[in-house]
């Protein structure tokens, strides 16, 4: 050996593989504003449609009068639902089972509901339009309250659901009904509460939020009349349904029709549905022969194109008077606003919300969701969260620091009491999961040493004896937060979206000078999957990430996936990465072996290559084995070097995490002041530890948002009165506390790299910490809960309705 | 969030100006920094068909002092205000509201001239500079005049100014020597128009108040002087049972709109928060 031989570690570095903190590969180009957005898409010709809105939150459209708008220069076509229904369109099917006007027909059902689509040659001259589009409204009484939807007299919203008295998930008990759904036993269940020693009952809402990310929802058509192809550019997560989608509503042959997701600027669940924007678009493509696009704005993405959260959760919990959990009990009431539009497998009318018995051994426990019309947009994504996993995870943490406060226990204490153990795993939970992998007690008690939790308990019982001795204004309050996670749908067993299973995918394909090209299912939206894909294959084969391309977005050449959300990417297309590594690993192994002139099982894997068992000189490099495999393989084989897999996780994957958040609030202004934010997450096997931590980052600026302020509010009239982001929370650096990250190792059994999913984390388990913190702040005074969101105003107004200001 | 069409003027004199506002009449509107105005055209809810820039009048730039008083140029931008080390010295309490006032981007194009001029409540200058006793200087085809900014507003969006008139500068009487000075403003985040604010001139004499001057934002339609509240703590030392009286007599003015930042209640409550901060803190720097 002489020097210039590279030692072990200098190999391994090279490869950039998982555990390296490699950087972003895609920033090279988004820092320097070199992405290719959607709205960077001009083609020639191309048109520009825009939206008459309703201003009403529920009215009868009586009348709709385009013509002084054709007479605006520029202005080519106004597209009602009339139009829509010459070509079958006016309503589309939802995710959720359910149907959604494109363009309001009869009736609008919510604050600027999509009503009429105004095709211009500028954008100018279509809003100039929009303004000279004449609408008759008969106003109706608005339903915004969730809690009114099914009194005997509520207003009829869903008038095309006139005696359907079955929907999608089964029966319906109100014309404002929508489903119901039930998990566990109930019968257990009420038992447990007769016997239980101790129990508490508290109606905990998650209010209704957007993902709200930096780039709208935007796409533009472009139909091809001479070759009958429609292509497709849009802010999809999930491109390759979208095509299916298509396929099926349009009725155009799938292979006829291309759908692009180009550079995405954060999508959270806000681009996972299909929107009017793109129906109409496209219809408009196909009418006018042209390229049509279609940019929402920043009041449109908030008030029509989806919302997340509203979940009303009336929880219980039965306890032993020691603080043994033995029920848990919980009743939803679901606002999915006009139209059941939620992005979820299809039979999970409320997500995954049975992961609600979270991090505890519950012996039993019911569920049952009722999911309900309101006047209000229609949308219920999965806003940075596995399917509803952030509104569970909100009520067990935030049901679990009530009951702590009944028994007079550290709400710290009562969860260590009541964790499932690590022997327990994998567990079947009483509400129908099973866990993969967990050692909750160790990550507990990791945060609370780190955090000196003691000494905060101390601090906060002086601090409160001052207060009450009128010597300061403040008070404070230390959030626990412990969440499990349920992500990486899923096992073709129990997920699909339109019956298509929800597997993904991954193609390798690798060149003869040992670089190659990656694609996948999965569409990143900042999450860095052209930086981590690369990793998870340079570890596994033994090419350096950089020699590694990865691209995602493009229905005709990556393989078929289901997409990017509810922290999929890394549980499933993690895992078909390196199942199709493997594939190609194998057969690099024969080639290495036909040219080493040995057995096969006489090869050792290497870092970069195979070895010879015994004679550690004689090697084969898998720069040299890609060459080999364009020229000299063994007789019999096919040249090359690729593979593809599709991979139908075996389970779902359930990250889990300590947060803990320490506050304090000046009761005369509700002003509060977020003192230390600690994270642990444990994500089982970690790829980019500095991805990891960015993500965290965002997601708890997210959770903190959500938490202190940001809301989708409706006035009783039913307009939203959080329309903007003047008046929407959207934290600036200034406002975002300072984020302590920290983490455990708990591989998942079940997938080829251990990996469990990082990206949601923060956004679940972020929000009860904070709103615990709250909550525990005021708790001396005598409360057991205070709704969120926690905005100034609001804890100013628990402080005076607890006696704390005059 | 797309405008409606307008021509577009760039006049190059403040004659010129005017002449052309008066002539084009009700559908045109002086565009200074363009950060209330043009927000309101994306919106639509101000559609002027003429734009009349005023970027192109250099006799609108400029920060001087005059013997005791300093006159800011109607387009001095607020990051001007922030970089001069005139106001820096003879006004600090500009410089305090400045900072409090959006963030770098919007302080670079916003005018002072504009802030003062529009006329929405929310804006933090025009309580400030009754607070300071300044005037503005108003001119239009009929010549110029100098109206005090304590009976400028009328109403939201509603002021002194006719038809034509362009606001050309501010004149702003120095505070004396050793005075004390706050702006207090809650808001919820940075780029948020005030929950509520007050601004606080006074000096102490042995301890005591000896003048004092308060001014609300954002708590009525119209900024307001709290000439009770500043009346109360005359001759005081400031202590708790003044600062509540001054308060209450500050609340007892205001008439907040409800919105996000808050129920009424609220913003009221915050108001007089935010005058016994102000008080304590000019207190606190006086001399
Ligand atoms: C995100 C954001 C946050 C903001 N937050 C705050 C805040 O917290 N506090 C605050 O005070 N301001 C705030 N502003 C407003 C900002 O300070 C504006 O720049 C200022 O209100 C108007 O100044 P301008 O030069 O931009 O005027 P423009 O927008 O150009 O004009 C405003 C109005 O005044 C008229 N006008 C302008 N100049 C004259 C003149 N010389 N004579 C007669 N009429 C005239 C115009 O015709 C128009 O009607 C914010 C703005 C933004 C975009």
């Amino acid at each position: 050996m002489n020097d210039m031989t590279p030692t072990r570690e200098q190999r391994e570095a090279k490869l950039e593989g998982m555990g390296c903190k490699r950087k972003r590969v895609e920033d090279i180009r988004f820092t320097q504003g070199k992405g290719n957005y959607v709205d960077d898409v001009k083609l020639p010709g191309m048109l520009h449609g825009d939206f008459v809105r309703s201003p009403h939150a529920h009215a009868r459209v009586k009348k709709i009068d385009d013509t002084e708008a054709l007479k605006v220069p520029g202005v080519l076509a106004v597209i009602t639902a009339e139009t829509l229904k010459t070509v079958n369109l006016a309503w589309m099917p939802t995710l959720a089972g359910d149907v959604q006007m494109v363009l309001a027909d009869g009736k609008v059902l919510f604050q600027n509901q999509e009503v009429a689509f105004v095709v211009a040659t500028d954008r100018y001259a279509a809003d100039d339009g929009i303004n000279k589009v004449v609408v008759e409204y008969e106003p109706l009484p608005p339903l915004i309250d969730p809690f009114k939807a099914m009194a005997p007299d509520a207003p009829v919203l869903r008038e095309d659901l006139a005696g359907k008295t079955t929907g999608a998930h089964g029966p319906r008990k109100h014309h404002n009904h929508i489903f119901e759904w039930t998990v566990g036993d109930k019968d257990l269940t009420d038992a447990a509460f007769r016997k239980a020693e101790v129990t508490i009952k508290e109606m905990i809402s998650y209010h209704r939020t957007h993902p709200s990310p930096l780039e709208t929802c935007q796409c533009v058509c472009s139909f091809d009349k001479i070759k009958g192809e429609l292509t497709i550019w849009g802010t999809f997560q999930a491109p390759h349904v979208i095509r299916t989608v298509v396929s099926l509503i349009a009725k155009l042959p799938e292979q006829k029709i291309h759908v692009i997701s180009p550079d995405i600027g954060g999508g959270f669940g806000n681009k996972v549905g299909a929107y009017p924007g793109y129906i109409c678009a496209a219809v408009a493509s196909i009418v006018t022969g042209k390229p049509v696009k279609w940019v929402e704005d920043r009041i449109e993405n908030l008030t029509a194109t989806s919302f997340a959260r509203d979940y009303h959760m009336t929880t219980e919990i039965a306890s032993t008077k020691e603080g043994k959990v033995t029920g848990l009990r919980v009743h939803v009431l679901a606002d999915h606003g006009a139209f059941d539009a939620c992005a979820d497998p299809s039979k999970w009318p409320a997500g995954f919300f049975n992961i609600v018995t979270g991090s505890y051994d519950f012996p039993t426990a019911h569920l049952s969701v009722d999911g309900i019309y309101t006047n209000k947009a229609p949308g219920g994504v999965a806003y940075r969260c596995s399917f509803r996993v952030t509104e569970a995870a909100y009520c067990i943490e935030r049901a679990m620091d009530i009951l702590a406060q009944k028994l007079g226990m550290d709400p710290a204490e009562l969860r260590l009491k009541n964790f499932i153990k690590p022997e327990q795993f994998p567990y079947h939970s009483a509400l129908g999961w099973e866990y993969d992998s967990g050692d909750y007690a160790t990550a507990m008690r990791k945060a609370m040493e780190t955090v000196k939790y003691a000494e905060l308990r101390k601090e906060q019982a002086a601090l409160r004896e001052a207060f009450k001795r009128g010597e300061t204004r403040e008070i404070m309050g230390v959030g626990v937060s412990f969440f499990t996670e349920i992500v990486g749908a899923g096992p073709s067993k129990n997920c699909d979206i339109l019956g298509i299973a929800m597997f993904d995918s991954c193609e390798i394909r690798l060149h003869p000078t040992g670089a190659g090209i990656a694609r996948m299912g999965t569409k990143s939206q900042g999450q860095g999957h052209e930086t981590t894909w690369a990793q998870i294959i340079a570890t596994e084969i033994g090419i350096p990430a950089d020699n590694i391309m990865v691209e995602e977005g493009n229905t005709d050449t990556a393989p078929y996936g289901l997409g990017t959300y509810g922290s999929r990417s890394t549980p499933v297309a993690g895992a078909a990465i390196a199942m199709a590594a493997r594939k190609i690993k194998a057969k690099a192994q024969m080639i290495a072996a036909y040219k080493l002139e040995v057995h096969e099982d006489d090869l050792e894997w290497d870092i970069d290559g195979f070895r010879v068992k015994g004679l550690p000189e004689k090697t084969m490099s898998m720069k040299d084995i890609c060459w080999a495999a364009y020229n000299s393989v063994p007789p019999g084989m096919e040249p090359g070097l690729e593979a593809v897999s599709y991979y139908d996780p075996p389970n779902m994957t359930y990250p889990f995490g300590a947060y803990i958040c320490v506050m304090n609030i000046d009761v005369d202004t509700g002003v509060y002041k977020v003192r230390r934010f600690y994270a642990l997450d444990d994500c089982g096997t970690r790829i980019n530890p500095m991805i990891i931590e960015g993500q965290v980052h965002g997601g708890l600026t997210e959770a903190f948002a959500i938490a202190m302020g940001q809301e989708i509010r409706y006035d009783a009239d039913g307009n939203v009165v959080t329309g903007s982001f003047m008046d929407f929370f959207m934290p600036t650096a200034v406002e975002t506390p300072h984020w302590e990250t920290d983490f455990t190792v708990t591989p998942s059994p079940h997938h080829p790299i251990g990996a469990k999913g990082v990206g949601e984390s923060p956004n679940v388990g972020g929000v009860p910490a904070f709103s615990n913190a709250v909550n525990d702040a005021f708790s001396f005074l005598g409360s057991t809960h205070i709704q969120m969101p926690h905005d100034y105003w609001r804890n100013w107004k628990a402080a005076k309705d607890l006696g704390a200001v005059a | 969030m797309i405008p409606g069409p307008f021509s577009y003027h760039r006049p190059a004199t403040v004659a010129d100006a005017v002449k052309l506002l008066s002539n084009l009449g009700d559908e045109a509107r002086p565009l200074a920094g363009g950060h209330s105005l043009v927000p309101m055209m994306k919106l639509r809810l101000a559609t002027p068909e003429h734009l009349v820039d005023l970027h192109g009048i250099a006799g609108l730039k400029g920060i001087r002092r005059d013997g005791n008083t300093i006159v800011i140029g109607a387009m001095a931008t607020q990051h001007e205000l922030l970089a001069s080390d005139e106001i820096g010295r003879s006004l600090p309490i500009l410089d305090e509201t400045a900072l409090l006032i959006a963030d770098p981007q919007v302080r670079y194009r916003g005018t002072i001239g504009g802030n003062l001029a529009n006329g929405d409540p929310g804006n933090d200058m025009p309580a400030l500079m009754m607070t300071l006793g300044a005037s503005y200087r108003l001119e239009g085809t009929s010549g110029a005049r100098e109206v005090a900014a304590s009976e400028f507003y009328q109403g939201a969006y509603f002021t002194a100014l006719e038809p034509g008139e362009l606001l050309t500068s501010v004149a702003i009487p120095v505070p004396a020597a050793g005075h004390g000075y706050a702006y207090e403003k809650l808001k919820r985040k940075v780029g948020d128009y005030a929950t509520a604010a007050a601004a606080v001139v006074l000096t102490m004499a042995g301890g005591k108040v000896a003048t004092c001057k308060i001014g609300l934002t954002n708590l009525s339609e119209t900024p307001l002087l709290a000439e009770d509240a500043a009346k109360a703590v005359i001759g005081t030392s400031l202590d708790p049972a003044t600062l509540k009286k001054a308060a209450a007599a500050a609340e007892a003015i205001m008439s907040p709109a409800a919105d996000a930042r808050g129920p009424v209640e609220y913003r009221k409550h915050v108001g007089g928060i935010m005058v016994m901060r102000a008080l304590q803190r000019a207190a606190g720097r006086a001399s």
